[in-house]
């Protein structure tokens, strides 16, 4: 495929190599051929045609003009419908444009169409939408594997080359995951770098708005695009936004990379330690130190962010009721049944799992054993890393403890699926900035990701370290 | 046994979520495994920790009161699955 | 203060506390830039964050939080440096989000007091324990159409301080009087309008009944009274209704009472929730709310002189009585109307009684006649003090001074036009009205013979007769003086 570098096709762009419309037809080519794979919840090839229309007859200079980009269906929009994957907001159409999204289309990009996601980001393989499964594109024949989750839409459409970019969200690993298992950049940048405004919530103190791509470069020229305060969001930062794109920088000479030896887990594959370890030689060889640390608390991540995620869901996704928008039961013979059935029918199995659980661990009698038990943990594992922080610039340690598994596993046991975020969780919990590039591959073939954390607000030395590793993978 | 028929029942019930008689057994067993999972944060002693509830550090922005009414009321009933009169309309409720 | 009422058995007495949930004046909603304005058509004045549309976020409206801090500080309230906005999670259709933005564990204001005074001169403070900010709910109308309730949201969002009272209240006069005092306190901060006929400010009363010293009985809490005449009667009406269950031998039942308007009866809520259960936790879309004692201190220089002290002012300088002058410092257009009058001649100070009189019985009775506000009195507070003028000169009597205030009323002139052109002034001329009095003693031979033979009652007949003559501008000391004189 020729346009596989963002970067690359906005020159392309301007030097008139190609025109917006071509670049256009090519993607949405690459879309319908790959439909199977139920990428999207929303393509409409009619909106991206006027869309292409509008660019090429504006002739203002824009950072991403004509560039195709994918939008995780947790993005609320005005040109298409926003549903979260959702039973309960089919149909809902926003006349609001999210800020995220508002700045890509101010950049002049197209949005080729919303991507496929587990229903209100609650999972790890995007099989928990009410539109069914996506297929991670680098399945095998006859074994279809999970693209991760819950932005797995986004990260397929980028791997799949249906976009040059896409959006993702990301509460416990939902960008960082995904990226790994489909073989591309995926980066969640610090909490409050972008504002929510516009995102359906799912946890409010961990939700995260990020980017996907095909290498690091990218990413930093996207992530520049959608950061930035927001008054409309009162935890959106307000700081300046350095330019990562142009003060990318692959050395880490002189760095010190911290090695935390909590995440060498029990039953973890072979191979994800062996990367794991070559990416510290790597890192090594370019000059890095490098430095084992402690994270005491990680252990605790897990459980911590199992009640503080769904305590926070159960009150966010309290205002899909029937009344003002989205699905409504046809059962309504008084208020409570029409919440009742409209909720039991609106929500998916894993939505409904976290609404109970998150009720259940604030309610009367339980909030000081669970909640704030939870809260106070989380402060311990915020702690950890502040003091890692003070040995070290930058962590470096595997995404996921496995490359993609098949799709369609029978889950009885919600634990396991929750045990894929083991490693993405404590930075969530602690908002850090993290990044997931591809790095290395497993027995059979399939996409590892290294994950990269920094300080707050120190997106550039993650990116400048994952473009180190990502010089040397190449 | 944390959660029981009963103890379902009553979530379910704060949560305005009707469950049939299936999901509620596989629910009692998801929710008893989760939380007997989430136990083992009993082991870590929090005793003069304070908790956290956001991770941000800055302070609470705030505006100034100036009022705008920029939406208007058909548009925010456009996506009402029931509206009359200019009102949104739900079940009769008796007080 | 005995408050004891009468049950067919005992004597028992009422124990009330009360919730005031005061609207915040401001222009904008607490965490929404939608408008607070009243009587707009439904759902006009409605944000994407009011309506709870995915994705959307509360901003807290500065002015609101500086409003609570006034009002903390009339309370006589401590202001926390540090407080905390939670969810208060329960569904209900004219409650958008699923939750009320609240503050549960750290309200903005903390423990105050307001003193209520009564007419026999004594006073007595109620505790209050908290004041927080909170989100107030959109609006209900169950009875537009047979078969749906009605959902407006335009008050959704609206900034409300709720204000907690201790159980101190012991009498529906009482809390009468306490939520006339929070309602004037507010409005001389003008933190709230007081309109309670709009729902400005309502309140939960919360009630029980216990034989004198025992404990606290079980409390019923009646919602939502947007007026003082039905907080009394709701009050009257649960506490004997909760007299009449103890002495028969019953219980009790921990409920939450509507009151109905028409009936002057209270009912329980007919949709009886389970034991509410808030799941109330901090609400991670907001930080804490922080003041520093800097800013609290900026605040309070803002603040105008509140009823208590320009009470005491008014009881230092002009000599009422704590009662007189609790009532004209109860709102602030009497205070200002009363100060201006008196400061219309500096005469008047020696006379501040009878000003006090003239407005709040004669020009009160005359507004409320006419069902108009003290601020659009047609007699001006110049206007009044000339005519107490007129009344502590002797230049007219009190009885022609109340025609003359009617005449101002409705004329609009002045006083002393009026008694000018009408030829009203007293007779005070003694040779004038001994002449009167001699030509009514001779027209009356019969009724002087009666008087001297012991009729003392006759002495009116005397004095009506000299007031008819003189069309009552007889100055009735001097009258007086020579009738008696005159006929002993
Ligand atoms: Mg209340
Ligand atoms: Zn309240």
């Amino acid at each position: 495929m020729m346009f596989k570098s963002l970067k690359n096709t906005i020159q392309s762009l301007e030097k008139n190599e190609i025109s917006i419309k071509e670049l256009s037809q090519e993607y949405i080519k690459n879309i319908k051929e790959k439909s199977t794979l139920n990428i999207f919840i929303h393509f409409d090839e009619q909106k991206i045609l006027n869309q292409v229309e509008i660019l090429e007859k504006d002739k203002s200079k824009k950072k991403l003009k004509g560039i195709p980009l994918a939008i995780k269906d947790l993005f609320c929009t005005k040109d298409m419908p926003t549903t979260a994957a959702s039973k309960i907001l089919e149909n809902f159409k926003p006349s609001y444009e999210s800020f995220v999204t508002q700045k890509l289309l101010d950049c002049g990009a197209i949005f080729v169409g919303k991507t496929n996601l587990d229903e209100f980001a609650m999972g790890s393989a995007t099989d928990t939408s009410y539109f069914g499964n996506t297929i991670n594109p680098l399945s095998k024949d006859g074994e279809p594997l999970a693209p991760g989750g819950s932005s797995g839409g986004s990260a397929a459409a980028v791997a799949a080359n249906l976009c040059l970019g896409a959006t993702g969200t990301d509460t416990g690993g939902s960008i960082r995951q995904p990226a790994s298992f489909c073989g591309v950049v995926g980066i969640k940048p610090t909490y409050g770098l972008c504002s929510r405004w516009g995102i359906a919530a799912f946890a409010s103190s961990l939700d995260q708005a990020g980017v996907f791509t095909n290498n690091t470069e990218d990413a930093s020229i996207l992530l520049e695009s959608i950061a930035g305060f927001d008054e409309r969001d009162s935890t959106s930062a307000n700081i300046e936004i350095p330019n990562y794109f142009k003060n990318l920088n692959h050395d880490v000479v002189g760095k010190t990379i911290g090695i935390p030896k909590e995440y060498t887990i029990d039953g973890t594959p072979e191979e994800i330690s062996r990367i794991w370890e070559e990416a510290i030689k790597v890192l090594e060889k370019n000059g890095a130190k490098i430095k084992n640390i402690s994270l005491p608390h990680t252990k605790y991540a897990l459980p911590t962010y199992y009640i503080i995620a769904p305590a926070e869901a159960s009150s966010n996704l309290a205002r899909y009721d029937g009344v003002k928008y989205g699905y409504r039961s046809s059962e309504i013979d008084s208020l409570d049944e029409m919440y009742e059935n409209t909720r039991g029918q609106g929500f998916g199995k894993e939505v409904k799992r976290r609404i109970l659980i998150g009720t259940y661990v604030l309610s009367a009698g339980y909030y000081d054993a669970y909640y704030l038990k939870a809260q106070k943990v989380r402060k311990l594992i915020a702690n950890d890393f502040n003091e890692a922080f003070k040995e070290c610039d930058l962590i470096v340690t595997p995404t996921a403890p496995s490359s993609a598994f098949p799709l369609n596993q029978e889950q009885d046991d919600p634990i396991k699926m929750y045990l894929n975020d083991v490693f993405t969780v404590p930075a969530s919990l602690a908002g850090l900035p993290g990044i997931s590039i591809p790095f290395g591959k497993d027995k059979n073939n399939l996409p590892l990701g290294i994950q990269i954390l920094g300080k707050h607000f120190d997106e550039q030395q993650v990116f400048n370290t994952a473009l180190s590793l990502e010089k040397s993978y190449e | 046994m944390k959660i029981n028929k009963n103890t379902i029942n009553k979530i379910a019930r704060l949560s305005r979520i009707k469950l049939d008689d299936q999901e509620s057994e596989d629910y009692i067993k998801d929710l008893n495994l989760i939380l007997d999972w989430v136990d083992q944060l009993n082991e870590v002693n929090t005793d003069k920790v304070e908790p956290l509830s956001n991770i941000s550090s800055s302070i609470l922005p705030k505006r100034d009161d100036v009022s705008k009414d920029i939406n208007s009321s058909e548009e925010i009933l456009e996506n009402a699955p029931d509206k009359l009169e200019g009102f949104f309309a739900v079940p009769k409720v008796v007080e | 203060m005995n408050n004891l009422i009468k049950g067919k058995k005992y004597d028992w007495e009422m124990v009330i506390g009360i919730e005031v949930h005061a609207q915040v004046k401001s222009n904008s909603k607490l965490f929404s830039s939608s408008s607070t304005k009243f009587g707009s058509p439904p759902n006009s004045q409605v944000s994407l964050v009011d309506a709870a549309m995915p994705g959307m976020l509360p901003v807290i409206n500065k002015y609101c939080v500086e409003q609570a801090v006034k009002s903390g500080v009339g309370l006589n309230a401590k202001i926390n440096n540090y407080s905390v906005f939670d969810r208060k999670n329960y569904f209900y259709a004219d409650l958008p989000q699923g939750y009320q933005i609240s503050q549960y564990k750290f309200p903005i204001v903390g423990e105050g007091k307001v003193t209520i005074d009564f007419k026999d001169g004594s006073s007595k403070d109620i505790r209050i324990v908290r004041l927080h900010l909170e989100q107030d709910a959109g609006k209900s109308l169950h009875d537009q159409n047979p078969s749906k309730t009605y959902v407006d949201l335009n008050r959704s969002g609206v900034a409300l301080m709720e204000i907690v009272s201790e159980p101190d209240i012991r009498s529906p006069d009482e809390a009468g009087m306490y939520i006339a005092k929070i309602r004037s306190i507010l409005m001389y901060l003008n933190t709230c309008d007081g309109n309670m006929q709009e729902g400005s400010l309502r309140a939960d009363v919360n009630i029980s009944v216990r034989k004198p010293n025992e404990d606290y009985g079980t409390r019923c809490e009646i919602k939502n009274l947007n007026s003082i005449k039905f907080i009394k009667q709701a009050i009257n009406y649960e506490a004997k209704r909760q007299i009449e269950i103890l002495e028969s031998g019953g219980s009790i039942e921990q409920n939450t009472m509507l009151f109905n308007t028409s009936t002057g009866k209270t009912r329980p809520m007919r949709n009886k929730e389970e034991a509410h259960d808030y799941r109330y936790f901090p609400d991670p879309d907001l930080l804490p709310l922080e003041i520093s004692n800097q800013d609290i201190e900026k605040i309070k220089s803002t603040i105008p002189e509140l009823p208590d002290k320009l009470k005491n002012k008014f009881i230092n300088i002009y000599n009422l009585s704590n009662y007189d002058a609790s009532i004209l410092t109860a709102d602030k257009q009497t205070s200002d109307y009363f100060n201006e009058t008196i400061k219309s001649d500096p005469e008047l100070k020696k006379s501040s009684k009878i000003v006090v009189n003239w407005i709040t019985s004669e020009l009160f009775s005359l507004l409320n006649k006419n069902d108009l506000e003290l601020i659009s009195s047609p007699v001006s507070p110049k206007n009044l003090g000339q005519l107490v003028k007129l009344i502590s000169t002797n230049e007219i009597s009190g009885k022609i001074a109340k025609d003359v205030l009617e005449e101002m009323f409705s004329s609009k002139k002045s006083a002393r036009e009026i008694v000018d052109y009408k030829g009203l002034k007293q007779v005070t001329d003694q040779g004038e009205i001994e002449k009167v009095i001699d030509e009514v003693i001779t027209d009356n031979p019969k009724m002087v013979q009666e008087y001297l033979g012991g009729k003392d009652k006759l002495l009116g007949f005397f004095v009506g007769q000299v007031m008819k003559k003189t069309k009552g501008k007889a100055n009735p000391k001097i009258l007086n003086d020579i009738l008696i004189r005159k006929l002993s």
